[in-house]
């Protein structure tokens, strides 16, 4: 794909991830590697800087997760200042919260993930009164005529005929491993153009609470917009009704078209309910803190894990034990002063980088040596899974009866036993569940909101601790996010009114991990092994698993057989990036 | 009223990677209260983009290009020359510029007039700032802008 360009001017891609896999005789996956194969770096950039600002570098570390790793900085220097936010700041960060996981999960979904499931191609083959019985027969969305699916069948008819298929190009259309009927093929496609109407309107709640979008503002201490029911350029009325407005349609689209179309295609699928289980550890910070942050009881999502699939135990991880957390690079590209087989827990973290590997570009990676850009995070030094499988498994085993009620769901229409959760279509259909949970909490936190300002309470910042002189000499802090695609920490250290020690350890770096000093394998790594492949210079069900984790960052798929031997490579042509 | 925009692209932590953003922000200051044209700092966001430029009648795209030139060299392509491309992505941000305008196309929603104005970068490693060579361009850059817009206006009066 690279060499089709002669020029590729604009290719924004936030790193790369390079994945080897090994097959055996019948093309199963018998071992994997996953390797970040580009630097990072911000923490470096961040060292030295007035902690209040750290949020506007961190939120340009990916340009899609600009939201999360803006809320992580400022709520690891809020923890390191003992800094509390006013409950009506706790609320909007809540609803921008939720709408970033709904807005986020919609589109990786459609415009990432379901063309895994869904052949472009072969919708053309489907019969538009044939699809618009089955759309009226999954749900009430009003965009299910006959007319309308021979309307798309057309637009998808012509982007075809026009030869560069732009959009649609590339892709492994008429690959043995689609096995969805051709309605249903049309129906998903639909949504996926339906997708691109939805998210233009479904940003308007960072608009008004953020100022200008795609970069919204944050500040240490609250949220940036006053509230003042009377005055044109705070929170009033006029803007509480938009927000309201706009709850409503993003939590239609969910319930009508996203979460529907998941159970629709998953049915067809069911072998992929025993393909991608992978580690069977999981990981969460815990999200949606309904009081005071520190309280950790409040939160919607618990602050828990998972150990070897056990759902009837939770554990309480403790982000702030040395002993615990911590990161290790026997098979990364770093230096630890101590010695490289040690683990260190954030706040003692070391950025030396330390490249062993070959001049790219290589044939393959020295596995047996350092391997990737990744660090490897461990709990109690164990690998973990993190993301909506995660978060989902840990409010199940925790009893949230919303998320028991749609597994339990999803489970029937699977006719599948709770063992299925641990895969490839348990992840995917994790993301839909929480999407809807998260949706609906929103309601509830607009409620709450509006209930708060009638109060009389409109405080959105707190100014206490905004001056450095009222900081100790030395404070050290952890911010969280339960970002979409899983659990993001953020931990500072600030001396003196600056920055001394910045460390992030974002979800690609606990899924995508390489080996770590034992040589245990990251999530990614564990969840290929056993995958069968159908054609292996198209190798679909690989993309498939990886893409059921929602990647942060790009990708070569680069394939190696048991002997050695190159059986495909996917590069993405590609210039300038940052992970 | 059309609706003109100016969209700087880019990383802001990788050097040259932010040339876009950095002209961006250097028209702003220069000429940001004379100009008819809304600037906006579109950063590395993909997908979310596709609003913005459906939402515009011209748009004028500040970015580093790889165009193989020798660093520094002022780039510029015309509605025509930008390739609109998408293909098989193994991740949600991955989507690059090049797919938002593929898919406005799609949609019948491609900007009027679209243009791209950028530099070959230099140095795209983690630093914050532009290298010597960019910034020695840059000034040529900004006028190049302005003479655009300007084409642009002359061209709606008529």
């Amino acid at each position: 794909m690279a060499s089709r360009l002669v020029i590729d001017p604009i290719t924004r891609i936030e790193g790369h991830l390079r994945i080897e896999a090994e097959l055996d005789a019948n093309n199963v996956v018998s071992n994997a590697y996953s390797s970040g194969t580009m630097v990072r770096g911000i923490e470096i950039i961040l060292n030295g800087r007035d902690p209040r600002e750290a949020w506007a570098f961190a939120q340009r570390v990916c340009g899609v997760c600009t939201t999360v790793h803006a809320f992580a900085s400022i709520r690891a220097v809020e923890d390191a200042l003992g800094i509390t936010i006013p409950k009506a700041a706790n609320l909007i960060r809540n609803l921008m919260i939720a709408q970033q996981y709904v807005h986020d999960h919609v589109m990786h979904f459609y415009h990432l993930h379901a063309l895994d499931w869904v052949d472009v191609v072969n919708a053309l083959k489907a019969d538009p009164a044939a699809t618009s019985a089955l759309q009226q027969k999954i749900s009430p969305w009003p965009n299910s005529s006959p007319g309308y699916f021979a309307e798309v069948q057309a637009k998808v008819q012509a982007i075809v005929d026009s030869g560069q298929l732009s959009i649609f190009a590339n892709a492994y259309w008429g690959h043995p491993a689609y096995k969805l009927p051709p309605e249903v093929n049309l129906l998903a496609v639909a949504h996926y153009l339906e997708a691109l109407d939805w998210q233009a309107r479904a940003t308007k709640i960072h608009t008004i609470f953020g100022g200008k979008n795609p970069h919204p503002n944050f500040v240490v201490g609250g949220v940036p917009m006053p509230i003042d029911l009377n005055s044109d350029t705070a929170l009033n009325a006029e803007r509480l009704a938009v927000i309201n407005d706009s709850i409503a349609f993003i939590t239609r689209f969910v319930d009508e078209v996203y979460l529907p179309d998941v159970l629709a295609i998953a049915p067809f699928y069911k072998e992929y309910a025993a393909i991608g289980g992978g580690l069977g550890n999981f990981l969460s910070w815990g999200e949606f803190p309904s009081g005071d942050i520190a309280d950790t009881s409040s939160y919607l999502v618990p602050r828990a894990a998972i150990l070897n699939r056990d759902l009837n135990n939770l554990v309480v991880p403790d982000p702030r034990d040395a002993a615990k957390m911590q990161e290790f690079i026997s098979h990364s590209w770093y230096r630890y002063s101590g010695g490289d087989n040690l683990g260190l827990h954030p706040w003692q973290g070391e950025t030396a980088l330390n490249f062993t590997g070959p001049k790219p570009p290589y044939e393959q990676l020295e596995v047996e040596q350092k391997y990737s850009w990744l660090k490897a995070p461990r709990w109690n030094e164990t690998p973990m899974e993190v993301g909506p499988l995660a978060r989902v498994l840990i409010m199940y085993a925790a009893g949230h009866p919303q998320t028991k009620e749609l597994v339990d769901l999803t489970l029937k229409t699977l006719d599948a036993p709770v063992e299925a959760l641990f895969s490839t279509l348990g992840r995917t259909a994790a993301r839909a569940i929480e999407t809807k949970v998260f949706a609906d909490a929103m309601r509830g936190y607009y409620d709450d909101l509006v209930a708060t300002i009638r109060a009389g309470d409109t405080r959105t910042f707190n100014r206490d601790r905004w001056e450095p002189l009222s900081w100790p000499a030395r404070a050290q802090g952890f911010g969280f996010m339960e970002a979409p695609r899983g659990a993001l920490g953020h931990w500072v250290v600030i001396e003196n009114g600056k920055i001394a020690n910045y460390q992030m350890v974002v979800p690609t770096t606990w899924n995508a991990s390489p080996r770590d000093h034992k040589g245990q394998m990251g999530a990614y790594e564990a969840s290929l092994v056993g995958t069968p492949l159908a054609k292996p210079e198209w190798p679909l069900e690989i993309l498939r698993t990886v893409h059921s984790f929602d990647p942060c960052m790009a990708c070569a798929i680069h394939m190696v057989d048991a002997t050695g031997r190159d059986v495909g490579e996917l590069a993405i042509g590609l210039n300038v990036c940052v992970r | 009223m059309q609706r003109s925009v100016i969209l700087g692209l880019g990383n802001i932590l990788n050097t040259d990677e932010g040339v876009g953003v950095h002209a961006l922000k250097a028209l702003e200051m220069r000429c940001g209260s004379q100009m008819r044209a809304e600037l906006i700092d579109g950063g590395t966001m993909g997908l979310s983009l596709l609003p913005l430029v459906e939402e515009c009648d011209d748009l004028l795209v500040l970015d580093a290009v790889d165009a193989g030139r020798a660093p520094g060299t002022l780039v510029e392509l015309a509605r025509d020359q930008i390739p609109l491309f998408a293909g098989v992505r193994v991740s949600q941000h991955q989507v690059t510029f090049q797919e938002v305008l593929g898919l406005a196309m799609v949609r019948g929603k491609l900007p009027r007039r679209l243009h791209l104005l950028g530099i070959q970068p230099a140095d795209t490693s983690l630093g914050i700032g532009l290298s010597a060579v960019a910034e020695a361009t840059m000034p040529r850059l900004i006028a190049r802008a302005r003479e655009i817009l300007q084409d642009w206006d002359a061209l709606d009066a008529v």
